[in-house]
C-alpha cells in the first residue's frame, strides 16, 4: 500500500463559483510513469494543488495509503514533491544552495545532511556548478532544473510536473527530456508536449472540464484523433516512438 | 530614473545622529507593531506577501507618465499599498522598499533610515488610508467615489510626508525651517498631484476588475491602534516644529553645533518637544506654511468631494 | 532580458568582497556614525576619513570612477542644504553681486561639513552593497540579530524584485511601440496618460498579487510553515573582527582628534 495516489471522486470548486473538477478518479501505482493531458482550464494545475493539500476539495485523496489532511501534510509534502508551471514562483530564495537546500531544512534535517542533498539533487539534474548562483542570473533551461532539484533534495517517492517543457528552447528541452527519463521516481506530469508524452509515458489520461474521460496506453490514445481533437488536443504528427 | 524620483530620501550627514536615534527608535516600534499586526491579518501568507508586495512598489515607481514639459509623474506607493492593503501591510511593505532603496541603491541614509521609513513608509500610508476611507465614505458608494478618494488620499500622503521630512530637517539645523517647509510643502503638492493620479488610475483599474480586493483593503484590521500611531508620531513632529532648534534662531543653530561636535548626552533636551515660551504666532514660519498647507488641503478635498458627489448621483 | 542597474553586487577578487558580511555591515554603519558626528570644521579629521573611504575603495578594486558615478545619487539633496551658506548668521565672507545675498563664513563652513559628511556616508554604503552579495547581506543582518520577519521580507523583496521590475520595464515598453508622435497632432492630456500608468500600476499589482499566491503554493509544497529557518553558514574569520576592532580605534582617533583640535 506504498507509494500509491488514490483519488476517488474528487470534486473542487473555486471561490468564484467555478466548478474545477468534477468528480476525478485516479489510480497510480508505485513506478508508474503518468501523463496527463487536457486543453487549459480543464483542471490539471488544480488537480495537482489537491496532491500535497494546498487546495483541499470533497472526494477522498490518498496518498502512500495515508488521507491527506491537515495532521499528514508535512510528511504528503516530503513524498509529493511538485514542480510548478514558472520556475521563479518556486526558486523563490537568494541563491541556488539555498533553493535546494529550502526542503531538506523545513524537514528538520541536520546542516551536513542538508548539504549532501543538496548535493546530490544537484548532481541528478547537472546543476552542482551552479550551487552559489542567484536564479535570477539562470537561463529558463536551469531554472527549470534547478527547480526540479529543489524538490528532489526532499527524496521525494513521486513527482508531479506541471507543464516542464513549456519555454524552453529544443536543445534545453532535448536535455530536460532526458533528465526526465533518468529520473526513478513515480511521475505524474501535466503537458501539451505530445512528443514528450509519446517519448516518456507509457500511461496517458486525458482531462476535460473537470473530468477523466480517457485513461489508458500512450500508444492506444495517440492513435485516436477524433478522441484527442474532441478535448482539445492533437496527435504528434510525424514518427514517434512510443514509450512502453 | 529607475530609482525612486522622490525627493524624500533623506541621505546620511543632513540629519543630526540624536534625531536619527529617535527616528530609528519610533520606526522600530512601529514596525514591531506592524509586524504583529499582519500576522494577525495574513497568517504564514505574511513573508512572501509582503516581500513580493514590496517589490512591485518598487517596479512600480518606475512606471511614469509625461506632465509638462519633459518631467514625469511617478508613484511613492505609500497610498496605493495602503489602500489595498491596510495601514499596517502597508507599513510593512513601504519600510522594505525604503529600507531596500537606502541599503542597496544608496537612494536614503542608513543613519536617516528610520526617519525616511516614517515619512516614506509610515505617514504616507496611514495618511493615505485614512484620508482614503473618510473620502470614500463622504462621497458614497459608486465606482468614481473609491478613485477620487484614492486622488485625494494620496495627494495628502505626499503632503504628510515632506512636511515631516521638512521639519526634521530643520531639527537638524540643516535647512531652515522658514525656507524647508514651504518648499517641501508647495513642491510636494505638485508632485502629489502626480501621486494622486496614478494612484487614482491603479484604484479605478483595480474597481473595475478586482473590487473584491478594494474591500478586503477596506476592512483592513488595526485601524484604531493604526489612527492613534499615526496621529502620535504626526503631532510630535509637528511640535517639533515649534521648538527653538527648528526656528532658525542663534540658539539654535549653537545648540546643534554644540550637539555636532561634544557629545553631552546630559544636556539632550526634552524641551525640543515641549516649547516653553511664546510663540509669535504670525509671523513663525511653520505656522505660516502649516495654514497654508491646511487651507491647500481643505481645497483639493472639498472640490474631490464636490466632484466626487456630483458624479456619484449622475451614475445612479 | 535583465535589468543591469539593479545588479548592484560586482563580483571581484579583494580583500574587501572577502570579509565578513556582519564585519562589512558594522564597518559601513561606524564610518557613517563618525562621519555624523565630526564636529563642523573639523578637517583635518574629515580628510583622514575621507583617506579611509579612498583606501577602502581601492581595496575593494571597484575602479575610481565606479563608485563617484553612484554617489551622484544624492546630490539632488544637497540642493536642500544650498540655502545655508546664506542664511546661517556669522562673519560675512563674500557676497553675491547684484543680489546682495551674503554668503557667511559659518554658513560656508556648514555646508562644507554636510557635504562632506553625505558624501563620504554614501561612499561606504557603495562599497557595502557592491562588494556584498544580497544573500550575504541577508545572512548578516539575521547574525545581528535584526528581525527575522523583517529580513525574510527584504530577502523576498530582492529576490522578485528583478522580475517584476522586468515585468514593469515590458509594459513600458509596450506602451511606448503603441505611443506614436505625429506631427501636428496633439498628444493626449495628462490625466488620459494617467489613467494608462495608473492601470499599469495595478495590473502589475495583480499579477503581483497572484504570484505572491503561487510562490506561497511553492513553499508549502516544500514544508513551509510559517517559521523562518535559516542554515547559518560558520564563517568564522577572526582576522575580519580584528580588522574591524582596528577600524574602531582608527575612527575612535579620528573622532577625537576632531574634538581636540
Amino acid at each position: 500500500m506504498h507509494h500509491t495516489v488514490d483519488i476517488r471522486n474528487l470534486h473542487f470548486t473555486y471561490g468564484d463559483g467555478t466548478q474545477a473538477l468534477r468528480g476525478v478518479d485516479l489510480y497510480i501505482a508505485p513506478g508508474e510513469k503518468v501523463a496527463l493531458v487536457g486543453p487549459n482550464g480543464s483542471g490539471k494545475s488544480t488537480l495537482f494543488l489537491h496532491l500535497n493539500g494546498i487546495l483541499e476539495g470533497e472526494g477522498e485523496i490518498k496518498v502512500c495509503g495515508k488521507p491527506v489532511r491537515a495532521e499528514t501534510l508535512g510528511e504528503v509534502r516530503a513524498a509529493v514533491g511538485i514542480v510548478f508551471q514558472d520556475p521563479d514562483d518556486q526558486l523563490f530564495s537568494q541563491s541556488v544552495y539555498d533553493d535546494v537546500a529550502y526542503g531538506p531544512i523545513y524537514m528538520g534535517c541536520s546542516p551536513s545532511e542538508v548539504d549532501q542533498r543538496v548535493e546530490r539533487a544537484l548532481i541528478s539534474v547537472g546543476m552542482q556548478a551552479a550551487r552559489d548562483r542567484v536564479s535570477h542570473h539562470l537561463s529558463q533551461g536551469e531554472k527549470k532544473r534547478v527547480a526540479i532539484a529543489s524538490v528532489l533534495s526532499m527524496d521525494p517517492d513521486r513527482l508531479v510536473l506541471d507543464e516542464p517543457s513549456a519555454g524552453l528552447d529544443p536543445r534545453a528541452r532535448r536535455e530536460f527530456i532526458r533528465l526526465l527519463a533518468a529520473l526513478p521516481q513515480t511521475m505524474l506530469v501535466a503537458s501539451h508536449d505530445m512528443h514528450m508524452v509519446a517519448e516518456l509515458f507509457p500511461r496517458m489520461i486525458i482531462i476535460d472540464q473537470g473530468k477523466i474521460v480517457a485513461d489508458g496506453s500512450t500508444a492506444d490514445l495517440m492513435g485516436d484523433q477524433r478522441l484527442l481533437e474532441t478535448h482539445g488536443l492533437e496527435a504528434p504528427c510525424g514518427d514517434f516512438i512510443p514509450a512502453k | 530614473m529607475l530609482l525612486s524620483p522622490e525627493p524624500l530620501h533623506i541621505p546620511d550627514g543632513f540629519l543630526t545622529p540624536l534625531l536619527a536615534a529617535i527616528g530609528w527608535l519610533f520606526a522600530a516600534i512601529i514596525i514591531s507593531i506592524a509586524l504583529r499586526q499582519t500576522r494577525q491579518q495574513l497568517g504564514e501568507r505574511q513573508v512572501p506577501l509582503m516581500g513580493i508586495l514590496a517589490a512591485f512598489i518598487f517596479a512600480a515607481q518606475a512606471i511614469n507618465f509625461p506632465v509638462a514639459a519633459g518631467t514625469s509623474g511617478h508613484l511613492l506607493g505609500g497610498a496605493l499599498a495602503a489602500i489595498v492593503m491596510g495601514p499596517w501591510a502597508a507599513a510593512l511593505i513601504m519600510t522594505a522598499v525604503v529600507s531596500v532603496q537606502a541599503l542597496i541603491f544608496q537612494d536614503g541614509g542608513l543613519l536617516a533610515l528610520g526617519w525616511n521609513i516614517l515619512n516614506m513608509g509610515v505617514l504616507t500610508a496611514f495618511a493615505g488610508y485614512f484620508s482614503y476611507r473618510a473620502m470614500h465614505k463622504w462621497i458614497g458608494r459608486s465606482t468614481s467615489g473609491r478613485v477620487l478618494a484614492a486622488f485625494a488620499a494620496a495627494w495628502l500622503s505626499m503632503e504628510v510626508g515632506a512636511i515631516a521630512a521638512a521639519i526634521e530637517l530643520a531639527l537638524s539645523g540643516t535647512s531652515p525651517l522658514r525656507i524647508a517647509l514651504p518648499a517641501m510643502a508647495s513642491v510636494h503638492a505638485l508632485i502629489g498631484v502626480g501621486e494622486g493620479l496614478i494612484t487614482s488610475g491603479a484604484v479605478r483599474l483595480l474597481q473595475v476588475s478586482r473590487p473584491d480586493v478594494l474591500d478586503a483593503g477596506d476592512s483592513a484590521p488595526g485601524r484604531l491602534p493604526a489612527a492613534f500611531v499615526a496621529s502620535g508620531l504626526f503631532l510630535a513632529i509637528l511640535l517639533g516644529a515649534f521648538s527653538p532648534l527648528a526656528a532658525n534662531s542663534p540658539d539654535g543653530l549653537e545648540y546643534v553645533a554644540r550637539i555636532g561636535g561634544f557629545i553631552s548626552l546630559a544636556e539632550v533636551p526634552a524641551f525640543a518637544f515641549l516649547p516653553d515660551y511664546t510663540i509669535p504666532f504670525i509671523t513663525h514660519p511653520a505656522v505660516t506654511t502649516i495654514l497654508a498647507v491646511t487651507i491647500g488641503t481643505l481645497i483639493v478635498f472639498s472640490v474631490t468631494l464636490i466632484v466626487g458627489r456630483r458624479t456619484a448621483r449622475k451614475e445612479v | 532580458m535583465h535589468i543591469s542597474i539593479l545588479d548592484v553586487f560586482h563580483p571581484r577578487q579583494s580583500r574587501i568582497h572577502g570579509l565578513d558580511p556582519r564585519v562589512k555591515l558594522l564597518g559601513s554603519l561606524l564610518i557613517i556614525l563618525t562621519a555624523v558626528l565630526l564636529p563642523e570644521g573639523a578637517w583635518l579629521s574629515q580628510g583622514i576619513l575621507f583617506g579611509l573611504i579612498i583606501l577602502l575603495s581601492s581595496a575593494s578594486r571597484l575602479g575610481p570612477f565606479f563608485i563617484v558615478r553612484r554617489s551622484f545619487i544624492a546630490l539632488p539633496f544637497l540642493l536642500a542644504a544650498l540655502p545655508l551658506p546664506f542664511l546661517t548668521p556669522g562673519p560675512p565672507l563674500w557676497s553675491v553681486p547684484g543680489l546682495g545675498w551674503v554668503v557667511t563664513s559659518t554658513g560656508l563652513v556648514r555646508f562644507l561639513t554636510i557635504l562632506i559628511r553625505t558624501w563620504i556616508a554614501v561612499q561606504a554604503s557603495i562599497v557595502l552593497s557592491a562588494t556584498t552579495p544580497a544573500s550575504d547581506l541577508m545572512w548578516g543582518l539575521n547574525a545581528l540579530r535584526f528581525p527575522r520577519l523583517i529580513v525574510a521580507i527584504i530577502g523576498f523583496m530582492l529576490r522578485y524584485l528583478f522580475i517584476l521590475a522586468d515585468e514593469a520595464l515590458r509594459m513600458v515598453r509596450a506602451r511606448a511601440s503603441r505611443s506614436p508622435r505625429l506631427a501636428g497632432i496633439k498628444r493626449p492630456g495628462v490625466i488620459w496618460q494617467s489613467r494608462v500608468a495608473g492601470a499599469m500600476v495595478g495590473s502589475l499589482f495583480l499579477r503581483s498579487l497572484e504570484r505572491s499566491e503561487r510562490v506561497h503554493a511553492a513553499m508549502l509544497s516544500r514544508g513551509y510553515d510559517g517559521e523562518m529557518r535559516i542554515l547559518h553558514q560558520p564563517i568564522n574569520k577572526s582576522l575580519d573582527w580584528l580588522l574591524l576592532l582596528g577600524m574602531i580605534l582608527l575612527l575612535s582617533g579620528i573622532f577625537y582628534l576632531s574634538i581636540w583640535s
